[in-house]
């Protein structure tokens, strides 16, 4: 499945990728912290929305991205 | 009917041992284990720099801060470097924005009305500035506002200046903005303020406006029962 940027609230249409928690290949849990992103006010964990298989991380350190982007895709 | 909020008085409290016990809650709240929980307490002298800061804005050789004793962290919240130490009453609220409306910044702005009630209670005119989350006062900053956000609860949160002592600022660019100076709520007044009754000012005014019952809660409590 895709895992898009969520929405944050109004107001926040884009946000900055600070770090990666997990790599690829890496198992992850529904929940878990995948990616660290940066508002212009706040740090906020992007969670996984299902457990599987990070198989490819598709947004990188620095990049600035909007709400719905897809940053990763993970395989049950 | 209101929901609950647990506060946690902590007193003096080394920041990696409260960044800890954060952790702890933040967790046990996922779980939806403990209720919404306050953590209140004040840090030895620290500066914190947080995603968006950088080491540039410490002003000061690292002999100068082993000497006074100020340590330096790196911290996972919004905004660049602060510094906190005794008399600023630092807040963390460990909440669930499921039931506060998963809105980031609408929460940065709920915790800046609730410092915004607290100064109109001490006569004090506080004021929000575009873009820069934080409260401040004829342009000083009163009150540095950073957080974190993990499975949509909150973590990290707010600092109040009460009677701090404002030269440690001196030694940072505080929040990486040249130019624009700090302050605190004694240095607007003239006069030295109770520090545990501004904090039961602001643990009663934060209840307010999240809409929660505040209830003195106790950390034992709170990290060791299920």
């Amino acid at each position: 499945m895709e895992v898009k940027m969520p929405f944050l609230g109004e107001g926040v249409e884009s946000c900055t990728v600070s770090f990666w928690l997990v790599s690829e290949g890496d198992y992850v849990e529904e929940g878990d912290d995948l990616v660290e992103m940066q508002t212009s006010k706040a740090a906020f964990n992007v969670p996984s929305p299902s457990a599987g298989t990070v198989t490819e991380i598709l947004v990188f350190e620095g990049d600035e991205i909007k709400v719905g982007d897809v940053i990763c895709i993970i395989k049950k | 009917m209101s929901k609950e909020c647990r506060v946690l008085k902590l007193g003096q409290c080394d920041y990696q041992e409260a960044y800890a016990l954060q952790k702890q809650l933040l967790c046990r709240r996922v779980e939806k284990s403990i209720p919404d929980t306050l953590m209140m307490l004040q840090h030895p002298p620290v500066f914190t720099i947080g995603r968006r800061g950088s080491r540039k804005n410490i002003l000061v050789s690292t002999e100068i801060l082993y000497r006074e004793g100020i340590l330096v962290y790196d911290t996972d919240r919004g905004g660049d470097i602060t510094y906190h130490g005794p008399g600023q009453i630092v807040s963390y609220p460990i909440l669930d924005l499921n039931q506060h409306g998963k809105d980031v910044h609408r929460i940065i702005s709920l915790y800046e009305e609730v410092i915004l009630r607290l100064l109109a209670r001490y006569g004090i005119d506080g004021q929000r500035v575009s873009r820069y989350p934080g409260v401040w006062v004829s342009g000083e900053k009163i009150c540095a506002l950073g957080i974190g956000v993990s499975n949509w609860v909150t973590y990290h949160g707010f600092a109040l200046n009460v009677n701090t002592n404002l030269n440690h600022f001196g030694y940072i660019t505080p929040c990486g903005l040249i130019g624009m100076g700090v302050t605190s709520m004694e240095k607007v007044l003239g006069r030295k303020l109770d520090e545990t009754r501004v904090a039961g000012d602001l643990a009663r005014l934060f209840g307010e406006v999240f809409d929660l019952v505040m209830k003195n809660g106790d950390r034992k409590q709170e990290t060791e029962s299920v």
